[in-house]
């Protein structure tokens, strides 16, 4: 698996004062592949899904995107900005909150990364912009500024902004959690299409059901350490260990949350 | 009962006239060196390095925690001795309410900085964006928004400190006043009239500075 695999995470740890919230963690993500990873809050998922991109910079271990690969530790020097933000160009990321730019609007939003980071012409951008925004059903929202979009429309953008970078990889860290329960669908449903086209994606959730229909493995953690991994149907149907079984009891399996297919 | 004769002053008008010139220009300059200052005030107090921090941390207290006046006559008398520099009343006083207007400066700019939602300079950095970038590009375009009205009126309150440099006879406004009242007899007359102008001036401005914070609160 390592030879083909996108994203190779060895042994990282990381704590923020006395607190350890990554124990020596091991994952890889096969190219195309989408790993969900579920526990409960505190268990470390969302500062592992910042290690991948290094938005949370690890104490130890080593993590590899592609052919980029950055050990940290004892001796080893941190990486630069510049040689951050190269990397991080690489890799899309979706936030809870969503974090799109009030002060631009949604067309300029999706353009920003392009225009500043690819150093790409304004019209190119703009060309990427609304060909992403259309891909994520919101072509007719360009010119309107986030704080006129629901929330759904909200981390939509934030997909295309995401997008528009042409990533390797995404990272959705709780893309669902801070929306509405009825517009939770329409963003799964982006997930999933991307899912359909082969990027290879890490997602963070609490949605059990999206979680099994569309990932396909699935990793359990829980206090800093990988408890439980394998593939997706099979750690949700038929989990190994207690903890898992203890977690996955509090989500009624049945309640289908996600949409089984896109309606387009 | 006193006879109020304002008509006593229309002598002294081009006296009054050339300290008002003063009093303007003058704010303008440290108003523009004093913002500079506060910049670098405030990216030093936001600086990763331990060091800087404390650099900057020093000038915004030294010079927010003590009198403008004693710095005026500091600057003027102590430091050409210590630094063995001869300073004009006017470079001094320059300095001084520069210096003074930046350590303000800079807890506003810092201020207006640190309230931006982490999210955003995260989002930023997840694009690729360098931290310098997400400042220029993300950050500052939305905290310069929050900062203006504090500005504006810490603004109002330097263009009101430049009466103090008269100490250090500036001929600005009061110092002017002040020849003017000792020629004519007529000092109620004359600090009556002074106190008109400058607040002739800065009524319009306030009004513009809490439409501004108006308009704020309804973009926000």
């Amino acid at each position: 698996m390592s030879e083909t695999s996108k994203i190779e995470i060895r042994g990282l740890r990381k704590r923020f004062g006395s607190n350890e919230v990554l124990k020596n963690i091991n994952l890889d993500v096969a190219k195309g592949g989408v790993v969900a990873l579920i526990g409960p809050s505190g268990s470390g998922k969302s500062t592992l899904l910042r290690c991948i991109n290094l938005l949370v910079v690890p104490d130890g271990g080593s993590v590899r995107v592609g052919d980029r690969r950055f050990v940290f530790g004892d001796g080893a020097k941190l990486p630069d900005v510049k040689t951050l933000a190269k990397f991080r160009a690489t890799t899309g990321m979706v936030f809870q909150h969503f974090n799109l730019f009030p002060h631009m609007t949604t067309l300029q939003n999706v353009m920003e990364g392009p225009v500043t980071v690819r150093r790409m012409a304004k019209a190119d951008a703009e060309t990427l912009a609304r060909a992403q925004l259309a891909k994520v059903g919101l072509a007719e929202k360009a010119d309107q500024y986030p704080a006129t979009l629901s929330g759904g429309q909200k981390q939509r953008v934030a997909i295309a902004r995401a997008l528009a970078m042409e990533p390797d990889v995404m990272l959705f860290d709780e893309a669902t959690s801070a929306l509405d329960p009825e517009l939770v669908g329409e963003v799964l449903n982006v997930i999933q299409q991307l899912a359909s086209e082969g990027m290879t994606m890490v997602i963070v959730t609490h949605e059990i059901a999206f979680a099994r229909e569309v990932a396909d493995r699935l990793i359990f953690m829980r206090d800093g350490v990988v408890v439980e991994e394998g593939p997706a149907r099979q750690v949700i149907d038929t989990p190994r260990e207690a903890a898992t079984r203890a977690f996955l009891g509090h989500f009624h399996r049945t309640g289908a949350l996600a949409p089984a297919t896109t309606a387009t | 009962m006193y006879q109020w004769d304002f008509g006593i002053l229309w002598s002294y008008r081009w006296l009054f006239l050339n300290g008002l010139g003063v009093t303007v220009g003058f704010t303008i300059v440290i108003v523009v060196c004093g913002l500079l200052f506060g910049l670098l005030g405030a990216f030093g107090s936001l600086s990763r390095f331990k060091e800087i921090r404390l650099l900057a941390l020093t000038f915004i207290e030294a010079f927010r925690c003590t009198p403008l006046l004693v710095q005026l006559i500091w600057f003027y008398y102590a430091l050409p001795i210590l630094a063995g520099v001869e300073m004009t009343p006017i470079m001094a006083s320059a300095l001084a309410l520069s210096l003074y207007g930046g350590s303000f400066y800079s807890e506003i700019i810092r201020g207006g900085i640190v309230s931006i939602d982490k999210g955003q300079s995260e989002a930023g950095a997840a694009l690729g964006m360098t931290p310098g970038q997400s400042m220029r590009r993300i950050v500052l375009p939305q905290a310069i928004k929050r900062m203006i009205p504090a500005l504006m009126n810490q603004s109002v309150i330097q263009f009101k400190n430049t009466s103090l440099v008269s100490v250090l006879a500036v001929p600005d406004l009061v110092y002017q006043s002040q020849v003017a009242a000792h020629d004519s007899y007529r000092p109620l007359e004359t600090y009556t009239a002074v106190a008109i102008a400058y607040a002739a001036i800065l009524i319009p401005l306030t009004i513009i500075v809490r439409r501004g914070e108006k308009r704020l609160a309804v973009s926000e």
